[in-house]
């Protein structure tokens, strides 16, 4: 390489993703900043002295009920996302075997997968009663639907000539279940568990609504009635840290298992 | 000279195939007859269509004849074995296994034992040239790198018959020139029934013993055509004047069904 096209590459500034992240973070709490002077926009997002620095000893200590709303909707969240796990992957499976079963459930489920949580969670309450396990039944059923579509859509799209092509070679039936089926689902799996994490938290807020006796959800409910913006805002945070947090392990994830898949470069 | 005292090996009888479909029923074979001798290196060609490939997956048993029958060594062919390896034009490679694992998957279908798999496995990627890459994922190689892989796969398990449908089809031209030569090396020295579909002509006499033209829809038999260039054969091949007679000849039969294909 000659010196002029070393100079060329050396003017280029290239921002590594790290520091692009912090700049995103700056950007962000300019923008929290300035919405914290205004007098009603003041009032309702209140910059970090208020919101952390005095809202966590706040609800962590003098109130005490941070860490158990924590504890609350992280085992309503993983109750509800494991048990729809456990079932999505062998309803998707039945259905992408059997026709009659698809062509029976698939319709449902698209029916109540666009009606909001909320609408449905008091009859949930009314069958269950109050407490826990109406959140992990609703959350249950979000999670579910999510994620039954997602990994049936990924075992109708396997490619038939890689299963011909293992038939060919002498595979039985039990070799293309282990060996092409499940390894070719492998990356609808794991966008199925991306998509149901996401849809977990998001009906969190609907399943701690009625009768909850701690959580997330719950406690911005109860924050929203006596105006205390500073906490609720703090909860709200957390709820979108945890779902970055589960993103992030959900990529570590799908690095391990699925670094063989064709990526289009960008 | 094409199979005096050899074997039949593949028997195809009044093989008949229709799809049903949404607007009525689709005729892909209508009434296909042919032998295929032990060892012999057949290559049908024809216009799309022509059922060319619904043939193989009969013969390879993928897909199931609406009427006629094809036998192997005399028996009635009715599913998949692994006497017959196929070679698909899409490679069809596993992308979650490397390439010693996707060689070796037929030995391991044996239930043989590791070390043994991995031998065989080891011997045909060595055979297809692809020594160093045994721990390469598919998504790392060239197309013509992975269809040497599917051929080094379809290898390990030893079939009796090599059934290729189109495999050279997505290459560019050089590197078809190259996997041609491959092959007829690799034929020339393990001996193999062959039965290789392709559209190009000039593949087609350059590797085959026999090319079969079929004509389109329904899909039959048009003409048979004995190539008496002897072997070895290279890509010099194709400057032969017998091959360039079997060239014209061939190609005329094969313009004239896709004439008829867009009447």
């Amino acid at each position: 390489m000659n010196e002029t096209t070393e100079k060329k590459v050396k003017k280029k500034i290239v921002i590594s993703n790290k520091v692009w992240l912090l700049i995103s973070l700056v950007a962000a709490l300019i923008v929290w900043y300035l919405l914290s002077l205004g007098k009603a926009t003041g009032r309702s997002f209140p910059f970090i002295g208020k919101t952390f620095i005095e809202s966590f000893p706040l609800m962590a200590t003098e109130r005490n009920v941070l860490w158990g709303d924590l504890a609350s909707s992280m085992v309503c969240v993983a109750a509800g996302f494991g048990l729809g796990f456990i079932t999505a992957v062998p309803v998707a499976f039945l259905m992408a075997w059997y026709t009659p079963v698809q062509k029976i459930i698939m319709p449902w489920i698209n029916f109540i997968r666009n009606i909001p949580a909320l609408a449905y969670a008091p009859l949930i309450v009314i069958m269950v009663g109050v407490g826990k396990t109406p959140a992990i039944i609703l959350i249950w059923i979000c999670t579910f639907m999510t994620m039954c579509v997602t990994i049936y859509g990924g075992i109708a799209n396997i490619d038939t000539t890689l299963v011909k092509a293992a038939r060919v070679l002498g595979a039985n039936n039990m070799d293309i279940f282990f060996r092409i089926t499940l390894p070719a689902t492998v990356p609808f799996i794991i966008t199925a568990v991306r998509l149901g994490l996401g849809a977990g938290l998001t009906t969190l807020l609907a399943a701690e609504s009625t009768g909850a006796q701690a959580g997330l959800g719950m406690r911005i409910r109860a924050l929203s009635g006596t105006f205390e913006s500073a906490p609720m805002l703090m909860y709200i945070i957390i709820i979108g840290i945890i779902g970055m947090l589960l993103n992030m392990l959900v990529n570590f994830i799908e690095r391990k298992l699925t670094s063989w898949q064709e990526k289009i470069e960008q | 000279m094409a199979g005096e005292d050899r074997a039949v090996k593949l028997h195809i009888e009044n093989v008949y195939k229709e799809y049903k479909g949404e607007h009525g029923n689709t005729v892909a074979l209508n009434g296909v007859n042919l032998d295929i001798m032990e060892n012999e290196f057949v290559c049908v060609v024809g216009p799309s269509g022509c059922g060319k490939s619904t043939l193989l997956n009969i013969i390879a048993g993928l897909h199931e004849a609406t009427s006629g029958t094809c036998y192997l060594d005399g028996k009635p062919i009715t599913d998949v074995g692994v006497e017959r390896g196929v070679v698909f034009q899409q490679y069809a490679l596993f992308p979650w296994q490397t390439v010693l694992k996707n060689v070796m998957f037929g030995p391991q279908m044996k239930r043989l034992p590791k070390a043994e798999c991995e031998d065989i496995a080891r011997k045909y990627i060595k055979l297809v040239g692809l020594e160093g890459f045994e721990n390469a994922y598919p998504k790392e190689l060239s197309g013509g790198m992975k269809q040497r892989v599917a051929i080094a796969r379809a290898y390990a398990n030893n079939p009796e018959v090599l059934l290729m449908d189109e495999p050279f089809g997505a290459l560019d031209a050089q590197t078809r020139a190259q996997l041609q030569t491959e092959l007829l090396k690799t034929w020339e020295e393990e001996q193999k029934t062959c039965f290789f579909i392709t559209h190009d002509v000039d593949e087609a006499i350059l590797l085959a013993q026999r090319v079969v033209i079929m004509s389109a829809r329904p899909g039959r038999i048009k003409r048979i055509v004995d190539i008496d260039i002897p072997y070895p054969r290279d890509q010099a091949t194709k400057n032969d004047p017998r091959f360039l007679e079997l060239k014209t000849l061939v190609w005329n039969e094969v313009y004239q069904e896709y004439l008829e294909v867009r009447k």
